[in-house]
């Protein structure tokens, strides 16, 4: 029992990791209708711009840790939006009125050119970070096995949380969001009503990327280590999660974030861990093929 | 922004203003992650400071820029028109003339520099402008001389002349001549690209005819390669005998992946795919006791001449023995270039040949109209299955062949990344033609190598430059750039075998569009 609290308290950190990761593909398919591939390497540049950040305040001599774990955020997310906007200028604006496939293509293409650079700029070694917030809480033991939550998981949880909240509210209540759905309904007809579509579009982008700096922020805190290969992985899994939560819907990328993090936490608990990325790419293939509407998602209609 | 015909003082004002803020943009991406290193050291992490690289970065966007501005992008005259000009046969004003006049001036200015000041940076780039230039002005000189010429076909025979021809012309002359030519390298490079050509007609069977994305392409690959080793090491059953096998092996795995993919459309199928690719490698990657894991499979064995082993060791009749040879470890090569030569050939042929089957027309439909195939009465599942497994088949028989080859596999030769360039091949040759995919396979391999011998650039990167490090990077950019430049294939595009008169214009722009 004190086993599966455990996991399931860990499976739930994990899973807010892949939420966060997952608004950004949900969005983006919502409006743009695309799977922006290169999002799980966003992330990973995220991770890097946050590892350098604190690096370069250490080095300057901001020790106070909240200070300089807020600088992190801030910058990390100023910085990773840069990128988003431009893979979205560079490689999907001007493939927008072509064949559906090509921005896909473009995608994978980016998703290479990040990787990539990343190496070349950074190196290939495994980046290691001390531990920056240590301690926790021990909830109950039982046999000798005690179930703890540490520090680090409930920041990771707390903050995905407030940061669910907010983008839910931006994106029901403020003009931006409007924007947004009047675009994920009928681009057209959005811009034919004053709607700056490219703008929007681009903001989609923006705070995709800035979501997923947040999410490479706290996975550096989690892990603790983060190479340039990380982006592929955990980008799969976000976006099965998006899929599995129900593709355009923002609560159902946390709820498929959740779940996605739970079975794989589990998985690798009860069965065997060299299989845990077999779990998940099958759990992709089960979702798309037997759920392509997702849990909260609306199903699509085939046109003709 | 300015536009063309403004006076230059508005767009020079414009331009600055633009190129400024892409400069902004530069810093803001690289700041962080270029111009600071992470290095390891006895402590933990340390930052390395890079502010010339920096610099350099974003000075070369911004002068880049300003002259993209001025001169191609918001200029009455872009400077690049002479240029497309020149490959497609459009009439030269003199202006024309005086800027392409300027770039040769230019690449044979740079040629001079390089040799008189010992810099090959110059050299290289002096090489690309004129060969540029001369290959422009060669096209234009024989297609206005010969007009009516029948040049895909010619270029094609002679592609297969050549193909056939290349080895043995030159081992023969080699061992006349004693040249020293490094033939060895060659004929691997050779064999090398001839199986990415093989692998992208295969896999342009699933992209381009049907209209299917396969990210997982390699999954095949892997299968074919997985079931010779296996066989070969286990039971001891030899190339010719796998063969077969292997692509029976693949064939049946692309109706068994292709099956549950069966209602899936455009973006979904590709990710699902992707999926299945990645599953077979971990499944590779852990099921240690058939496959031995990470360590791969070593000690395949090597086609033999009909029986007649390529060994100075062997017992009994060798190739060499009976052809009254000496022996020459040279004579395996040249055969595995023949062996994958032919694979290749079948492959175009099989394809060329189907597509005049219904079953191919049948592809084709399935490509541009799912919906309308399906009511006039075929049977998609039927159709989409046949295609997942013809190519997967010639995906397994490319492997069995890489086993071969190289006498050894391990998952690590099958990672996403190669899909990537298989699924790149296919694209840039534009999706169906044949002949572009061979073509783009030529390119795209035989620049990877280019850029492992191109010592010019580490006189301007300095001497730790590697430019192996970078071949991936550039692999990338270059696939954003085309499709973003040329969405339809940078070589050609094919329509459909038949269609009625008012057929689209190019119809394999419209793969996937929701349909397929």
């Amino acid at each position: 029992m004190a086993y599966f609290l455990q996991q399931l308290v860990n499976g739930l950190t994990l899973g807010s990791i892949y939420g966060l990761i997952a608004i950004g593909y949900t969005m983006v398919y919502g409006i743009v209708g695309m799977i922006n591939f290169a999002h799980g390497d966003i992330f990973m540049v995220g991770a890097f711009i946050a590892l350098i950040a604190f690096l370069a305040l250490t080095a300057m001599g901001v020790t106070a840790i909240p200070l300089a774990l807020l600088i992190v955020l801030i910058l990390a997310m100023a910085l990773t939006a840069v990128w988003g906007w431009t893979v979205e200028r560079i490689a999907y604006r001007p493939l927008r009125e072509s064949f559906r496939l090509a921005p896909l293509i473009t995608a994978i293409g980016m998703s290479i050119v990040l990787q990539n650079f990343i190496q070349v700029a950074q190196g290939a070694r495994v980046k290691p970070l001390q531990p920056v917030i240590t301690g926790g809480f021990e909830l109950f033991s039982q046999d000798a096995f005690s179930v703890i939550i540490s520090n680090i998981q409930i920041l990771i949880v707390a903050t995905t949380l407030v940061l669910m909240i907010a983008f839910w509210l931006v994106i029901n209540r403020t003009a931006l969001g409007r924007a947004q759905r009047a675009c994920e309904q009928d681009r057209l007809m959005a811009a034919l009503s004053g709607v700056n579509v490219d703008q929007t579009i681009s903001l989609t982008f923006v705070l995709g990327a800035a979501l997923a700096a947040v999410a490479g922020l706290l996975y550096l805190l989690y892990y603790g280590v983060i190479d340039f290969f990380i982006g592929f992985i955990v980008g799969i899994k976000a976006f099965t999660a998006a899929v599995f939560g129900g593709i355009g819907s923002i609560p159902g990328a946390m709820l498929g974030g959740l779940i996605i993090g739970l079975i794989e936490t589990f998985w690798s608990a009860y069965f065997t861990i060299e299989y845990k990325d077999v779990a998940a790419f099958s759990m992709l293939a089960i979702v798309l093929i037997f759920f392509p509407t997702g849990l909260l998602g609306r199903p699509e209609v085939e046109k003709v | 922004m300015a536009e063309p015909g403004k006076p230059f003082g508005q767009r020079l004002t414009a331009a600055l203003a633009d190129s400024f803020l892409a400069a902004i943009i530069t810093f803001a991406l690289f700041s962080l992650v270029l111009g600071l290193r992470t290095v390891d050291n006895v402590t933990g992490l340390t930052l390395q400071a890079r502010p010339t690289l920096l610099a350099a970065a974003v000075g070369i966007v911004f002068f880049g820029r300003l002259a993209l501005n001025l001169f191609v992008w918001h200029a009455t005259y872009p400077l690049t028109t002479p240029f497309a000009k020149l490959f497609n046969l459009t009439p030269f004003v003199r202006r024309d003339i005086l800027v392409l006049g300027g770039a040769v001036a230019l690449g044979a200015l740079s040629l001079a520099a390089a040799a008189l000041f010992e810099i090959p940076s110059f050299g290289s780039l002096g090489v690309v402008l004129l060969a540029f230039v001369g290959l422009g002005a060669l096209r234009r000189g024989i297609v206005h001389v010969f007009p009516d010429l029948p040049y895909a076909q010619i270029f094609i025979v002679g592609g297969i002349l050549f193909a056939v021809c290349f080895p043995l012309t030159a081992y023969a002359i080699e061992s006349t001549f004693r040249l020293g030519l490094p033939l060895r390298y060659w004929f691997d490079l050779s064999i090398l690209v001839l199986t990415y050509v093989m692998l992208g007609w295969g896999l342009n069977i699933v992209v381009g005819l049907a209209g299917l994305l396969d990210l997982g392409y390699v999954a095949f690959y892997a299968v074919g390669a997985y079931t010779f080793a296996l066989l070969a090491t286990h039971f001891g059953l030899s190339f010719w005998v796998c063969l077969p096998l292997a692509g029976a092996a693949a064939a049946l795995w692309g109706v068994i992946l292709g099956f549950p993919v069966l209602r899936l459309r455009g973006d979904y199928l590709a990710i699902v795919t992707l999926a299945f690719g990645e599953i077979i490698r971990v499944v590779l990657l852990n099921w240690t006791d058939v496959t031995n894991g990470p360590n791969g499979v070593a000690g395949i064995p090597k086609p033999t001449f009909f029986g007649l082993p390529f060994s100075p060791f062997a017992e009994g009749p060798t190739f060499a023995s009976v052809f009254g040879l000496k022996y020459d470890g040279l004579h395996a090569i040249i055969f595995l270039y023949y062996v994958i030569l032919v694979l290749a050939l079948i492959t175009n042929l099989v394809t060329l040949r189907l597509r005049r089957l219904p079953i191919g027309r049948a592809w084709e439909a399935m490509r541009e109209d799912q919906i309308a195939c399906r009511s006039l009465g075929i049977n998609t599942t039927v159709t989409k299955l046949s295609a997942f497994a013809i190519g997967a088949m010639f995906g397994g028989l490319a492997g069995c062949f890489f086993a071969t080859r190289q006498g050894f596999v391990s998952p690590e030769s099958f990672t996403f990344i190669e899909s990537a360039i298989i699924l790149a091949i296919v694209v840039l040759g534009g999706m169906g033609s044949q002949l572009g995919v061979a073509i783009a396979a030529v390119v795209m391999i035989g620049g990877f190598e280019a850029l492992r011998h191109t010592e010019g650039l580490q006189s301007v990167f300095g001497e730790g430059f590697d430019p192996a490090l970078y071949r991936m990077l550039l692999f990338g950019i270059a696939m954003v750039g085309i499709m973003v430049w040329r969405p339809r294939g940078l070589i050609s595009t094919r329509a459909p075998t038949i269609a009625l008169h008012d057929a689209r214009a190019v119809s394999g722009n419209l793969v996937g569009q929701g349909r397929a």
